[in-house]
């Protein structure tokens, strides 16, 4: 992105470009870092667990960056348009919301994945905090979905993909106690 | 996240001296950081779209490029570089992109080009483009331009009034309405090969509004005729409306007793009505329209009514609510 920022291939509108580029790369990493347990499950791979911190707060950096696009866009700092529009955005646009909300979710999950949280909160009580992912993600696409403005082919991909994540980890839960029983129970994260 | 696979065992298992929990510390932050970069810069590199390049939009062959003093209906604001205009296009024909038009507007050949002139007129014909555009003098006319996304530019047409050509045809006493209808071949237009949208596009207006001085048929841009991207060979431009009402690549003109099915209205009828007027107080249901940015602007401004034409167009839509009818 900086890159065509200086070559100026950002285009006409490169607020616009860096806005949606900065939340499709939020979708993608969040996708990425729910894909590590299906993994292991699957294929019983154990690497892509270790990369899934690291993905999952990029995400949350990603996030944080669309979310400055868009208070920068809505013209925080310049009192014609400012706060005022942004809280009526938030309240009045389901679209808007989605995006908001599933942020907002983001958030106790960045901020507990020190090292320490986990043994702070407890393993199960973190485990069931960073279940929020699930809806953050969902939220995410829905707010992609709505974003669009006909061509819904990118965010139904996002969805798909989405679906099959859950449906994995879904199936894996009914097959286990029919199946060996033998392996540990595991978070679902 | 950590993995919790693992987590349960730790306390037990690991004697934590100061220089293991410096090397553990400095092996996962290096795992961290560099598992961050490879993954930002790879997929950032992956979901890159750059623009159009600036050869695609080599500019036409010129028209006319004598300088003429500002006319009534010009805007004396700075015109969009020809560079933006012409590579940031919405033209779901040559796909969803902004930047698929210039890329794809090769696909499209203008000329022979015809439009087909039929519906209450009393001279219903098919006219050749260069033949239709020998009726009228050419004019410049300076227009802002407001898409229903929120962006806007100045754009300099080329053209003939709309109302000129309407007159000419003689419509016949139940003429209410005139529609428009863009060229329908998949074979030039690669986007109409998936069913984005009802193809061929059709867009209308009302017969007062067409008659409008304002109302304008373009065949030109910057004096240059008209590139494929912006419309080519003739298209529809009525600066007081959004954007989507002005339909590109004309191939007929019908005027009717009823008000047209449009395509934008039938593909989301709460979203985009079939006046389409520019309304910084009637919002689109997914964002507001209060604020636009003009291209190459980085901030947004305050969006006016009509688009900054009242003056010229409010009478038209005396004793409407403008909230319905949007």
């Amino acid at each position: 992105m900086a890159l065509d920022a200086g070559s100026g291939a950002l285009g006409a509108n490169p607020v616009q470009r860096v806005q949606l580029q900065t939340g499709v790369l939020t979708l993608a990493l969040l996708l990425l870092s729910l894909l590590c347990t299906p993994l292991r499950l699957v294929f019983g791979w154990t690497w892509p667990a270790r990369i899934r911190k690291a993905l999952g707060l990029l995400a949350f950096v990603y996030a944080a960056l669309h979310f400055l696009v868009y208070l920068f866009d809505k013209g925080i700092l310049n009192s014609d348009f400012g706060l005022q529009t942004i809280l009526t955005d938030i309240v009045k646009r389901p679209f808007i919301t989605a995006g908001f909300a599933a942020l907002l979710l983001l958030v106790p999950l960045a901020l507990t994945s020190f090292k320490g949280s986990v043994k702070r909160l407890g393993f199960a009580r973190w485990t069931a905090l960073h279940r929020l992912v699930y809806v953050a993600a969902a939220l995410g696409v829905l707010h992609y979905w709505w974003g669009v403005k006909k061509d819904h082919t990118q965010p139904l991909i996002y969805a798909g993909v989405l679906i099959v994540l859950f449906a994995v980890r879904w199936l894996w839960k009914k097959r286990k106690p029919a199946s060996t029983g033998k392996k540990r129970p595991v978070g679902g994260v | 996240m950590t993995d919790p696979n693992k987590k349960p065992q730790e306390p037990a298992s690991r004697i934590v001296t100061p220089a293991s929990s410096r090397r553990e510390f400095l092996k996962s932050a290096g795992l961290f950081t560099g598992t961050a970069a490879l993954l930002g810069g790879g997929l950032e590199l992956l979901s890159r779209h750059p623009g159009a390049s600036a050869e695609s939009a080599a500019p036409g062959s010129p028209i006319v490029q004598a300088k003429r003093p500002l006319g009534p209906y010009d805007t004396s604001e700075p015109i969009t570089p020809y560079e933006q205009a012409t590579t940031y296009n919405n033209y779901y024909e040559f796909g969803t992109d902004k930047a698929d038009p210039a890329r794809m507007a090769g696909t499209l050949h203008t000329r022979p080009w015809t439009v087909k002139i039929d519906g209450e007129v009393k001279k219903p014909q098919t006219v050749d483009i260069d033949t239709l555009q020998s009726w009228f003098p050419l004019e410049d006319r300076i227009y802002r331009m407001r898409c229903v996304e929120g962006w806007s530019m100045v754009m300099p047409w080329l053209g003939f009034p709309l109302g000129s050509l309407i007159r000419r045809l003689e419509p016949t006493s139940k003429a209410k309405y005139v529609q428009f209808t863009a060229l329908l071949d998949p074979k030039q237009f690669p986007g109409q090969r998936a069913d984005v949208l009802n193809w061929p596009y059709v867009e209308g207006l009302r017969l007062d509004e067409a008659l409008h001085p304002l109302a304008f048929m373009a065949v030109g841009l910057n004096g240059r005729i008209l590139p494929g991207q912006n419309g080519a060979p003739l298209r529809l431009v009525v600066p007081w409306k959004y954007g989507f009402k002005g339909i590109k690549a004309i191939v007929r003109i019908t005027l009717t007793a009823k008000q047209p099915q449009t395509t934008w209205s039938l593909a989301a009828p709460d979203e985009y009505g079939f006046y389409a007027n520019v309304n910084p107080k009637v919002d689109h249901p997914r964002w507001s329209q209060a604020t636009e940015r003009r291209i190459g602007e980085l901030s947004r401004r305050a969006t006016l009514p009509f688009n900054g034409y009242a003056k010229e167009v409010a009478s038209l839509y005396s004793g409407m609510d403008l909230r319905k009818y949007f």
